[in-house]
């Protein structure tokens, strides 16, 4: 394939991803708007941080003056797992020079990253891909979220219009799409359950911490009776 | 075009440590050497991140969002990306007018 078709390909993926953060990313700075922090204010941590579940967080712990510590340690936790998805797509990125690389990472999110490895099964991830993925996406974030900061008032209550809600609906039609039958049954019920306890007994970002390490216990468990992996891995 | 540098320094400690972790597995690329197990362990990391992500929502917020997001979920085995979006988001408006 030319660049060209993979920079399309790219593009066709990345678009209902992109127009499901719209609302998202209103949000998101109708919220800021909220806290005091200015348009432009908003706008620059979206383009240096670009997180949309740790910037969420860190509006909520938002106090003047800043709480520095507790803010770096909450947007640490809930990207914790960029860790191990950098670590899964790295070595499907085909044809990235050492800049692209070490650019192309910096804006990885959770959508781009899960259409990436979803492109991954089928066809090498090439830079063309990548970036057609990646531009729409971080400008459509840095517009609404900016946006949404200078018209947050008028937006009214973003529960009237469910907006915030296509979080939760996004997130779930993004799973659906690593369904592996039973194991990921067993994963999605002990995350879901562990991140909602975590969340009502200890408070955020530990929901984040706990569900993750909870879904990822249950695939192993639930994947130790799968027949033909005992024989593959005789040391367990 | 106000910016307090209290702020500013906020952001950038948020960007700093978010960066590093969008980069740190590079460094662990070629030294995971996985068992089939935590192969589908590993597997499992994005629904459980997802999940876990969300869970508060679906799950803590009230019974109208659980009922929406298990909409979503068998909308999920059916509609592509935006059509589930739209099928809870739709959901979320119509119970909450009925409630």
């Amino acid at each position: 394939m030319s660049w060209k078709d993979e920079a399309r390909a790219g593009l066709n993926d990345i678009w209902p991803a992109a127009l499901a953060a719209v609302p998202i990313g209103l949000l998101f700075g109708a919220l800021a708007a909220g806290k005091g922090l200015s348009p432009f204010e908003v706008f620059l941590m979206s383009v240096l941080v670009f997180a949309g579940g740790a910037q969420f967080a860190a509006v909520e712990l938002w106090t003047h003056p800043a709480p520095i510590l507790a803010l770096v340690f909450s947007t640490a936790l809930i990207n914790a797992r960029h860790i191990l998805m950098s670590a899964s797509i790295a070595p499907k990125l085909k044809g990235f020079s050492t800049a692209q690389l070490f650019g192309g990472l910096y804006y990885m999110a959770d959508e781009n990253w899960a259409l990436a490895e979803k492109r991954a099964r089928s066809h090498p991830v090439t830079p063309a891909y990548w970036f057609a993925m990646i531009v729409p996406f971080v400008l459509g974030w840095l517009t609404t979220s900016t946006t949404g900061a200078i018209i947050g008032a008028a937006l009214g209550d973003p529960k009237r219009y469910g907006a915030d809600f296509a979080f939760t609906a996004l997130f779930i039609a993004l799973t659906a799409a690593f369904w592996k039958g039973r194991v990921t049954a067993w994963t999605v019920a002990a995350a879901g359950i562990a991140s909602a306890l975590a969340y009502k007994l200890a408070g955020p970002p530990w929901h984040v911490l706990a569900g993750a390490l909870c879904g990822l216990a249950a695939a192993w468990i639930a994947a130790g009776d799968l027949p033909g992996k005992a024989i593959e891995s005789p040391a367990e | 075009m106000s910016l307090d540098p209290i702020n500013l320094a906020a952001f950038l400690g948020m960007a700093l440590v978010t960066y590093l972790t969008r980069i740190a597995g590079l460094a662990l690329v070629g030294r995971l050497n996985l068992s089939a197990r935590a192969q589908a362990a590993f597997d499992a990391i994005p629904p459980s991140v997802l999940i876990a992500v969300i869970a508060p929502s679906a799950l803590a917020t009230g019974w109208l969002e659980t009922v929406a997001a298990l909409v979503c979920g068998l909308a999920a085995t059916r509609l592509p990306l935006l059509g589930v979006v739209a099928v809870g988001v739709a959901t979320v408006v119509a119970l909450r007018m009925v409630a």
